[in-house]
């Protein structure tokens, strides 16, 4: 039993923690706002890509990294924490195991109908019916919607021409969906450090009535009842993706669990992080909304805690005998 | 990231199962079948008599050295005796103040002889320790003690009072935290004792708590002499004056998971997944599933806890908030429960009864608003 990342995984999610403090700026998710569709900077994308992030899930012979979940998840825990807008959990976790390396940009709706960064994406992987398929972005029609996170960058998709299907196989349907709400979950944790964090900063600087105003017990409490939520949903997300990896059998409760408990987690976060904020957090000024929006976002996505809750409670009903 | 048990933690998992099962069925049937509730006179005496047997086998502090009693279980192997034990049924350790409270800070501050006279003992549940530390008016603000030591020839004269002692009427003996330089404040000058209950001078009265029990007692300092060799080894742990931080190594137990592992929770939201199950409301069995998360994430996290403390950490002030989730976490459960039962609620029961228990947890081991505090400063780092 050792329930933590070994040295290997800290330090690869160490440098991409790095790369992503310089690469991964506000200032790039304020651009992901603006960028017309089709054209969002692809500079930290690429410098994840080199790093092998976008292959960690592929086999070696693949010409991948041939590594697991319990890798990547630490990874996506960075990504969330810069609330990076690049489509990381579709392309690294859910594409890349079913299409291989090298595969470019790939967006999804297997976490729902709005699909993050489709217009931007060099392919489309979609769940159509009973199976998996992909396609090329031209081969579908999309309408931009007007998403409350602007970096979201979402459309909904028309029907494809010939997509190319890859399974029809519910057991990797299954798996490609467990993948995606595991990492969002991971991609939550991240979003609610953030924002933790730029509280803590914001209330130990910020004075009224002289004194900063993380001196006040209410403040403290507000901020304490966020950490506490964080520190029990963040080993949820890590055994599951020990589960993941190790294919359990409790596999879909775990995940399930993860995803319900980060999203819960990541929003409590948020109203705690956007009051002791005030009036600055209620402003597109203040860089809180930039993760606040994807929060709400990402908590809904890849099932919510409803959808979640619903799927441990069947598997734990499933498992236990008469009271 | 390895989450399998080793063979050898698997055999002593099976071990603790069989011996468990076996004996947990046998001491019920030993009384009647109706065991009372270890915070009342007569079921006090019915758990001691389990203690007795736990100690015979050599299960009551399974991680203690083998010369104090027990198994030189490693953290993990208390573990999964801890979740095997709450599994079977087995009941609430009348001695836990003892075993989980006073003796992790006999083993970092107290001396060979001490540990020698007071460890076995407590392990055998033939000394009983209960904890005095709150007063009247020294609740939260615990460094506000003014129950006094005066050094005497030969001893010490204790004078004050004591209260809320948990199950105070029924030990034998108290640790407790006493202001031995008259002119100190707040946290300087106070002296860890340890104190037999039958010195003259000392008198324990026991009073009902919420749920009835005479879990209670307040215990009150009269000119009491306590001999230097009143209790095997001394009756000063740590140094005198030095208290403060015997005390603090203490909280930290009590707020850790040395008092409150994650197995009673696991079991008993499993238990309630299982009854929301049968009685198929939706709500109720989604906020079952959603408390078993919440349990089982108490698990994990516990895990991750235990991982760095294996590898040699101290524990630090992240106890403040498991103390903060499992005690809330437990009234979730409760009321949960109570939801389930509906108007059976208000019956007096087994459930009714840990409602109302459960309902102390944000209060004892210093309250949840202290928790909040000590980790809003602590491990967030918030300015004072």
């Amino acid at each position: 039993m050792r329930f933590s990342w070994s040295q290997d995984q800290q330090a690869f999610s160490d440098a991409v923690r790095e790369l992503l403090a310089k690469e991964g700026t506000p200032l790039v998710v304020r651009a992901a706002w603006d960028a017309p569709p089709g054209h969002l900077d692809r500079g930290v994308w690429d410098s994840l890509d080199a790093m092998g992030v976008l292959a960690v899930l592929v086999p070696e012979a693949a010409g991948g990294l041939g590594l697991d979940e319990t890798f990547l998840v630490p990874i996506l825990e960075e990504a969330g924490r810069v609330a990076l807008p690049h489509p990381i959990v579709e392309t690294a976790m859910v594409a890349a195991p079913l299409l291989g390396a090298g595969i470019g940009m790939i967006a999804s709706d297997l976490g729902g109908p709005l699909v993050p960064c489709a217009a931007d994406a060099d392919r489309i992987l979609l769940h159509q019916g009973d199976t998996l398929a992909v396609t090329d972005g031209d081969a579908v029609e999309l309408t931009a919607a007007t998403t409350v996170d602007g970096a979201r960058r979402a459309a909904t998709l028309s029907t494809p021409r010939h997509p190319e299907v890859l399974t029809d196989d519910p057991a990797v349907i299954a798996l490609a969906l467990d993948r995606g709400a595991l990492g969002t979950a991971a991609m939550l944790v991240g979003l609610g450090q953030a924002m933790l964090d730029l509280t803590v900063d914001y209330v130990s600087q910020r004075q009224q009535f002289g004194v900063p105003i993380g001196s006040f017990q209410a403040v403290k409490h507000h901020l304490t009842n966020a950490a506490l939520a964080l520190e029990f949903a963040r080993p949820a997300v890590a055994r599951a993706a020990w589960s993941v990896a190790q294919s359990t059998p409790t596999r879909a409760r775990d995940v399930s669990m993860a995803k319900a408990m980060a999203s819960d987690a990541a929003e409590l976060v948020g109203r705690q992080a956007l009051q002791c904020h005030g009036a600055i957090g209620y402003t597109v000024e203040a860089d809180l909304h930039l993760y606040l929006k994807r929060t709400w976002a990402l908590a809904r996505a890849w099932g919510d805690t409803a959808h979640h809750t619903d799927r441990v409670t069947h598997a734990l009903e499933a498992d236990l005998p008469s009271a | 990231m390895d989450l399998t048990w080793s063979a050898s933690e698997e055999a002593f998992r099976a071990d603790a199962h069989r011996w468990l099962h076996t004996n947990v069925a046998q001491w019920r049937t030993d009384h009647g079948g109706e065991v009372a509730s270890g915070d009342t006179r007569e079921g006090f005496a019915q758990h001691l008599d389990w203690e007795r047997r736990l100690f015979h086998d050599r299960w009551a502090v399974v991680s203690w050295p083998a010369d104090h009693g027990g198994r030189g279980a490693t953290l993990w192997e208390w573990l999964i005796f801890e979740e095997e034990y709450y599994r079977a049924g087995a009941p609430p350790r009348v001695t836990q103040n003892g075993i989980f409270l006073l003796a992790p800070s006999l083993f970092e501050f107290g001396t060979p002889a001490q540990q020698e006279g007071i460890l076995r003992p407590m392990a055998a549940a033939e000394d009983l320790w209960c904890q005095g530390w709150s007063e009247p008016n020294a609740g939260s603000d615990l460094a506000s003690v003014t129950s006094k030591a005066r050094r005497v020839p030969g001893g010490w004269i204790l004078d004050g009072q004591k209260t809320w002692t948990t199950r105070g009427a029924f030990c034998t003996h108290l640790f407790g935290l006493f202001r031995s330089d008259p002119d100190s404040a707040r946290h300087r000058g106070l002296t860890y004792f340890l104190i037999p209950l039958d010195t003259p001078g000392v008198t324990v009265r026991g009073f009902g708590r919420l749920d009835g029990d005479e879990g209670f007692a307040e215990v009150f300092f009269d000119n009491a002499f306590l001999a230097d060799d009143a209790v095997a080894g001394g009756v000063v742990l740590g140094e005198p004056e030095g208290g403060w931080a015997v005390a603090m190594a203490t909280a930290g137990s009590e707020r850790g998971l040395t008092l409150r592992s994650p197995g009673r929770f696991v079991v008993t939201a499993e238990r309630l997944v299982a009854l929301a199950r049968d009685r198929g409301d939706p709500t109720l069995r989604r906020r079952a599933a959603t408390a078993w998360m919440h349990a089982e994430a108490y698990q994990q996290q516990t895990l991750a806890t235990v991982t760095t403390l294996a590898a040699g950490m101290k524990p630090g002030a992240e106890a403040s908030l498991a103390k903060l989730w499992w005690s809330e976490l437990d009234i979730e459960l409760h009321q949960l429960a109570l939801d389930l039962l509906g108007p059976d609620a208000e019956l007096e029961g087994p459930w009714s009864k840990a409602w109302q228990f459960s309902l102390s947890g944000p209060i004892y081991a210093g309250t949840n608003e202290i928790q909040r505090n000590i980790a809003a400063e602590r491990v967030l780092g918030l300015p004072r």
